[in-house]
């Protein structure tokens, strides 16, 4: 059967690998904006929600030890919304990213009374 | 909550809430339900002073107050319940004579204790409703975890610069504050209103939220923000609402619990839950600002180092301090050197604590607290410098 160049160069069976890279914004909750130059929502570009964060604290890197461990997991008082809902409940850090999306940072804050 | 049958409405209250008798979802079956009411409010600052004044306006029967400090200055920039004529008087009994003369007809009871795991449920148990306006991470699982035990909902707002948040946690019927913040922040990560400071307006308009949300629970209209959670960021005027879930794993309201009882929440979020009470991190860790006075005029030689924010210098600083961050400190150790004495110090007291124990579990041991921070040395050593 004649499938001229058709599979040429690709392994039999291999699917077409296309990175789709996104830019969405992402929220960045006021206690955590000193370590990211001060900044309320910056523009970020992932395939991943956890492309787009790595991508964020490479080029914030005082950001990184608010967010993620030492072993590289984000820290678990840390909650990521993908517009409006939470990352866990979808596929969490794997969780594609379409253009447009808005991720949202929420950690805990306590102040309420002093 | 009392029986809704015994509930009666006089002449005057008839008059004190005919805006909300006109109203046809509230009308006079909906101010029954309110005076039958009882909600205890946890905090009667930022938060607490919006939400008690606007529930005794609303003719909740019987409010409780929770809250073991006294009315000072840096109170009044936002705590509008109390006022200069109260400086020095106990928070609670200002809070309860501000709102008794808002709405004689109610009942309040005041509770001058810290809220903790001895008394919550005691204090609790009185109560429909909780509403958290408290300021510390122990107490607000504290109060969470009072709630999903006895089956309340907790109605909680937290605020801090320019930033609030809302929700309604009942376990009985979505998320609880565990299923959202399953566990603490470490001490040191996110600094109270006393260190990170307020706009003073913002809690008035969470504390009014709470409120709202507590009239819509008792009433049994509308939508109460169960389930979802509300970001206010008063900079940039936007109000965003996430979606939450209950956790499967949720260590308190999940299926599985591990925590059935009380329990020490100093202990599980790292640091002690009162702001106002630290500033000390023991006798032989602390050092009093009149004596490191002495010391450094001696020359001895002493590492200063202040662990607060850049900003903060603005208003005092000591001389010869190297300023480190708290939240910068840990990837910065490198730069100390362990044979140094080292004296580390913030505004009050409480960050430098954190600091000293992050030291002190690096291996350092020639470590010292200044007891009471640069506030303490503004009273004790050179009065010219501002106390904030």
């Amino acid at each position: 059967m004649a499938s001229f160049g058709m599979r040429r160069g690709r392994r039999p069976g291999a699917a077409v690998e296309r990175k789709e890279i996104y830019m969405a914004t992402l929220r960045i909750p006021t206690p955590l904006r000193p370590y990211a130059a001060g900044q309320s929502e910056i523009t970020v570009q992932g395939n991943t929600v956890g492309e787009a964060l790595s991508e964020v604290v490479e080029r914030y890197s005082s950001l990184k030890p608010h967010l993620f461990t030492s072993d590289g997991e984000l820290r678990p008082f840390i909650n990521l919304f993908l517009n409006d809902e939470d990352i866990r409940k979808l596929n969490g850090l794997d969780t594609p990213i379409k253009e447009n999306d808005r991720l949202m940072l929420l950690p805990s804050i306590a102040g309420g009374n002093v | 909550m009392l029986d809704l049958d015994a509930v009666d409405l006089s002449n005057e209250e008839i008059l004190r809430y005919s805006r909300h008798l006109l109203i046809p979802d509230v009308g006079l079956e909906g101010q029954r339900k309110l005076k039958a009411a009882s909600v205890l409010v946890i905090g009667t600052g930022g938060l607490g002073s919006p939400v008690a004044m606007y529930l005794a306006a609303a003719g909740i029967g019987h409010i409780g107050l929770v809250d073991f400090d006294v009315v000072d200055k840096s109170n009044l920039q936002r705590q509008v319940i109390h006022g200069t004529s109260r400086l020095g008087d106990l928070k609670v009994e200002s809070a309860r004579d501000r709102v008794l003369d808002i709405n004689p007809e109610i009942d309040v009871t005041i509770y001058n204790v810290p809220f903790t795991s001895e008394n919550a449920i005691q204090i609790a148990k009185d109560y429909d409703i909780l509403i958290d306006g408290t300021d510390n991470f122990p107490t607000r699982y504290l109060v969470n975890d009072v709630c999903v035990l006895t089956g309340k909902p907790n109605v909680y707002g937290s605020i801090f610069r320019f930033e609030g948040q809302l929700s309604v946690f009942d376990a009985r019927r979505g998320p609880c504050y565990r299923c959202l913040f399953p566990e603490p922040p470490p001490p040191g990560l996110v600094p109270s209103c006393a260190e990170g400071g307020v706009l003073g307006v913002l809690p008035g308009t969470i504390g009014t939220l709470q409120a709202t949300e507590a009239l819509k629970l008792i009433l049994g209209i509308g939508k109460p923000l169960i389930g979802k959670l509300m970001i206010y960021d008063a900079l940039e005027m936007r109000f965003d609402f996430v979606n939450l879930f209950k956790n499967p794993r949720c260590k308190i309201c999940g299926p599985n619990p591990e925590v059935t009882h009380l329990i020490d929440y100093e202990a599980f979020c790292g640091v002690p839950g009162r702001d106002h009470d630290e500033g000390s991190a023991g006798m032989e860790w602390d050092i009093d600002a009149v004596e490191l006075a002495e010391r450094l005029k001696r020359g001895d030689p002493i590492h200063l180092i202040d662990v607060r924010e850049p900003h903060e210098l603005e208003i005092s600083r000591l001389p010869n301090a190297e300023l480190i961050p708290l939240g910068q400190l840990a990837g910065r150790l490198s730069e100390l050197d362990s044979a140094e004495e080292i004296v580390l110090f913030c505004k009050m007291g409480s960050r430098s604590v954190r600091a000293m124990e992050l030291l002190y579990s690096a291996g350092f041991r020639k470590v010292k607290n200044l007891h009471g921070g640069i506030n303490a040395w503004a009273r004790k050593v050179d009065p010219s410098m501002p106390v904030y």
